[in-house]
């Protein structure tokens, strides 16, 4: 490995310097179909999970489908989706919102039932699909997530690895429209929420239950103490003197640990202050959130799962207990109704009955002002 | 036959199952360098994937991430675009020692040809791991992990040759993002991508030096069912809406009534839900009542209709939009850190979404910055300002009247806090005066 210059000079910075020149337009990579009827779409429909019909005012029709995708995804992977544009989709293609890949064929209904037999056909070489067609209609879309283990610093959790479980077991939701309505399942693997889980159906969410250990012996020579101390959002960290077992005294900091909600900001400004730990870690489970206006507003996913260990490779745990929220939510709620609307027609008692779970002090609120909105005032409730 | 330096038996198990392995992906891409048929002179390490794998694996056999943060690695002149990341078992793990990200400001509806992804993926390949994120939560394309002396390289060969920039991170704009929009959706009331790349440009220099007190989101979705999250998790989210009446096919509605087209676009094709039933799946479902049909005519009262898209997602060939679009602007969502999470809250109920956008930047976008900028605190989003000093101030601040349709309810205590130019004759009266008339 010799390293080869791109003509940059580290000397002159600013010699041919190109910057602030933003994204290149997005209309260069419109389809030629696309560009004629944007904005002049007349209507969609699905024809099967996973392949949408787009109808045009010009009677153009596009056919679309949509496979799941790995977030984290290889550029050999990604030379393979580009041969399949290549050969079915005049060399376009499109990512969605949600980490998915969709193919558009122009005009020929047929090409894209050649191309759905194409896509299924590749697998992985454990027999995994390549390119899995749905996440149409009232189906589970791909789960968005976060880096996880693979590549981040705060994780309580690994986010590919947790997806990859979850999406095995609620394949056959993904690849058929029998739900209620669309139901949503987002995954960020730390409280940071990188990932913005918190307006989910189900939300998969990492969580650090140990403050952050000090290395009192390095911190001082590693870290800026006061940006430390400024990084707790709660304002649990002190500046503090600490005097190491040979009698020297250090420059340090204290952490007020019931003030400390998990959130590895300090560590993110100081690596002397880890939090990572084997048994404090794991998963918390959120549901009935949603982002739609549809019907009712938005509303935040909330906290139904304190705590399920982390349990690598396949979190059976986690991934059994999300199974049954989704089936009783199937075989319980109405046409088009979200998980959370159906939570809040028959009451949240009734969703911890009907979902059979455990229902403990951790899941009523106590952080701040919002918390006093969320228990019940007034005596109507239903005995379960 | 390519070999692998580390056993991982713990995450192979997640190369067996439906839904594709990314365990299987980056052993694919480690075969791919080490087979090596282009003969390219890899500037990040060659076997990086293969050490990724190895400290995946400890990460599962230790439940904890192998991963320090990175301290501060970018390109001159911009702070941000750049993630900085090295592995806290390098001699363990040398190939990814090193192993930061960048991140890579999408064209707008994500959409490419083949001849570009090729361009960037050729660049990856040589300079970087030939691993990626399509896409990182905000919208950018991720470039997972190369080394620090490469972030120049990457930047200088992709703004000479590809003509193409990094997208955001830290205190500045994010990288804006949107739905699909009119590229393809029927529902989208004003062009999402248009604007996002337009506001993009428009603000370069806030996206790449970062000058705001925390991070700043714009989002947009063409229409209310809100397919990028604006609502949940942008500063100022952008929601397609508009004003007058919904378009009615009313030979369409016959043909849903009477079972020719499947409702709500075939999304519920898997499962018989039994015939369709607009009076209970429309009529009973719309959350204002403003709907009816007598079986032969489709009526909506549209000064009562919330335009929730329920009744046009369900006859999505029956119904469209109004043509007199827009936006209603929200402000201030953000995820939980700290006070909780935020919903953004409507600000500008409509607005005209029109090129060059003059009054988005100059009486939203812009006074809103300002004041961020004078009274937000290091880290506090736009939402916890305006929770702290109030919603008559943004309102103030951008100077729209205020009117009920910004609220869920008055407010329940009169603890109004008059200004003094509110009251006649001000606050300064005179003791004496009114000692005159009241004893002591």
């Amino acid at each position: 490995m010799a390293f080869i210059s791109s003509g940059y000079d580290p000397a002159k910075p600013m010699k041919d310097r190109i910057t602030d020149i933003g994204p290149r337009y997005y209309e260069e990579f419109y389809p030629p179909i696309i560009k004629k009827n944007k904005g002049k779409w007349l209507y969609h429909e699905i024809l099967e999970p996973g392949i949408i019909e787009r109808v045009a005012e010009s009677g153009d029709k596009l056919y679309v489908i949509r496979v799941g995708g790995c977030r984290l995804m290889s550029i050999s992977h990604i030379r393979e989706i580009m041969e399949i544009a290549d050969k079915y989709c005049d060399g376009y293609v499109r990512w969605t919102t949600r980490n998915n890949v969709e193919f558009m064929v122009p005009d020929s209904k047929d090409k894209a039932m050649a191309l759905k037999d194409d896509l299924l056909s590749r697998k992985q070489p454990g027999g995994c699909y390549k390119f899995p067609i749905g996440g149409t209609g009232a189906s589970i879309s791909n789960i968005v997530h976060t880096q996880g283990w693979i590549h981040c610093h705060t994780p309580a959790t690994d986010a590919s690895g947790t997806v990859k479980a979850t999406l095995d077991v609620l394949f056959d939701q993904w690849e058929n429209m029998k739900l209620p309505a669309k139901l949503r399942v987002s995954m960020a693997c730390c409280l940071n929420m990188c990932g913005a889980v918190h307006c989910s159906d189900i939300a998969i969410l990492g969580y650090h239950r140990k403050p952050p250990m000090i290395d009192a012996e390095y911190i001082d020579k590693m870290c800026e103490i006061p940006l430390a101390v400024a990084a707790c959002p709660t304002g649990a960290i002190k500046p503090a003197k600490y005097e190491l077992p040979d009698g020297t005294k250090v420059n340090s900091v204290s952490v007020n640990e019931p003030r400390c909600m998990f959130c590895g900001n300090c560590y993110t400004m100081c690596p002397s202050m880890p939090l990572a730990d084997t048994e404090g870690d794991g998963i918390v489970l959120m549901a009935g959130g949603k982002i739609s206006n549809r019907i009712d507003a938005p509303k935040f996913s909330k906290v139904v799962v304190a705590f399920i260990p982390n349990e690598q490779p396949r979190w059976p745990t986690m991934t059994t207990t999300i199974k049954r929220m989704v089936d009783t939510y199937s075989a319980d709620a109405n046409k088009y109704e979200r998980l959370g609307q159906w939570a809040e027609r028959i009451g949240w008692e009734k969703f911890f009955e009907k979902c059979e779970l455990e229902f403990t002090h951790h899941l009523i609120d106590d952080f701040r002002d919002p918390a006093y909105y969320t228990w019940r005032q007034t005596s109507n409730f239903k005995f379960t | 036959m390519v070999e692998f330096k580390h056993k991982t038996p713990m995450i192979d198990e997640l190369e067996t199952g439906p839904w594709t392995s990314f365990v299987t992906d980056i052993k694919r891409e480690h075969e791919s360098r080490m087979e090596n048929p282009k003969g390219i002179d890899f500037q990040t390490p060659q076997k990086c994937c293969d050490d990724l794998l190895g400290v995946l694996e400890l990460s599962y056999k230790h439940g904890r991430t192998h991963w320090k943060h990175g301290g501060i690695v970018g390109v001159f002149g911009y702070g941000g675009g750049v993630i900085g990341r090295y592995c806290d078992q390098p001699e363990m793990f040398p190939a990814v020692a090193h192993f930061h990200t960048l991140r890579i400001n999408q064209p707008m509806g994500h959409f490419y040809d083949t001849k570009f992804l090729e361009s960037l993926m050729e660049l990856w390949e040589r300079r970087g791991s030939g691993l990626t994120n399509m896409h990182g939560s905000t919208g950018d394309i991720i470039f997972i992990g190369c080394t620090t002396v490469q972030l120049e390289e990457i930047f200088y060969e992709m703004t000479h040759n590809l003509n193409q920039d990094l997208g955001g991170s830290g205190s500045n704009l994010r990288t804006p993002s949107d739905c699909m929009g009119e590229s393809m959706c029927e529902f989208a009331c004003y062009d999402t991508q248009e604007i996002c790349y337009q506001l993009t440009m428009e603000y370069q220099d806030e996206l790449h030096r970062p000058a705001f007190p925390y991070k700043f989101k714009f989002k947009f979705d063409g229409c209310p069912n809100c397919c990028v999250a604006s609502i949940a998790r942008s500063d100022i989210s952008f929601i397609g809406t508009w004003r007058d009446d919904i378009r009615i096919d009313q030979e369409a509605v016959k043909a849903y009534v009477g079972g020719e087209i499947k409702p709500n676009a075939g999304a519920h094709a898997s499962r018989d839900w039994g015939a369709f039933d607009i009076q209970k799946e429309v009529i009973g479902l719309c959350p204002t009542q403003c709907m009816s049909w007598d079986g032969n005519k489709l009526e909506i009262n549209t000064p009562e209709c919330t335009r929730c898209m329920h009744c046009i997602n369900v006859m999505p060939r029956a119904l469209r939009h109004g043509l007199d679009t827009g936006a209603s602007l929200l402000f201030g969502a953000k995820a939980p850190i700290l006070d909780g999470a935020q919903m953004a809250t409507l600000g500008v109920p409509f607005i005209k979404i029109e090129s060059p956008y003059d009054e988005i930047k100059e009486k939203v976008i812009e006074p809103i910055w300002d004041w961020w900028m004078e009274e937000g605190k290091n880290r506090e989003r736009l939402g916890e300002l305006i929770k702290r000093q109030g919603m008559q101030k943004l309102l103030e601040v951008t100077g729209f009247k205020a009117i009920p349709q910004m609220i869920q309810e008055p407010r329940s205590n009169p603890y109004v806090f008059w200004r003094e130019d509110e009251v006649p004759g001000g606050f300064k009266r005179d003791i004496n005066e009114f000692r005159k008339y009241h004893q002591r």
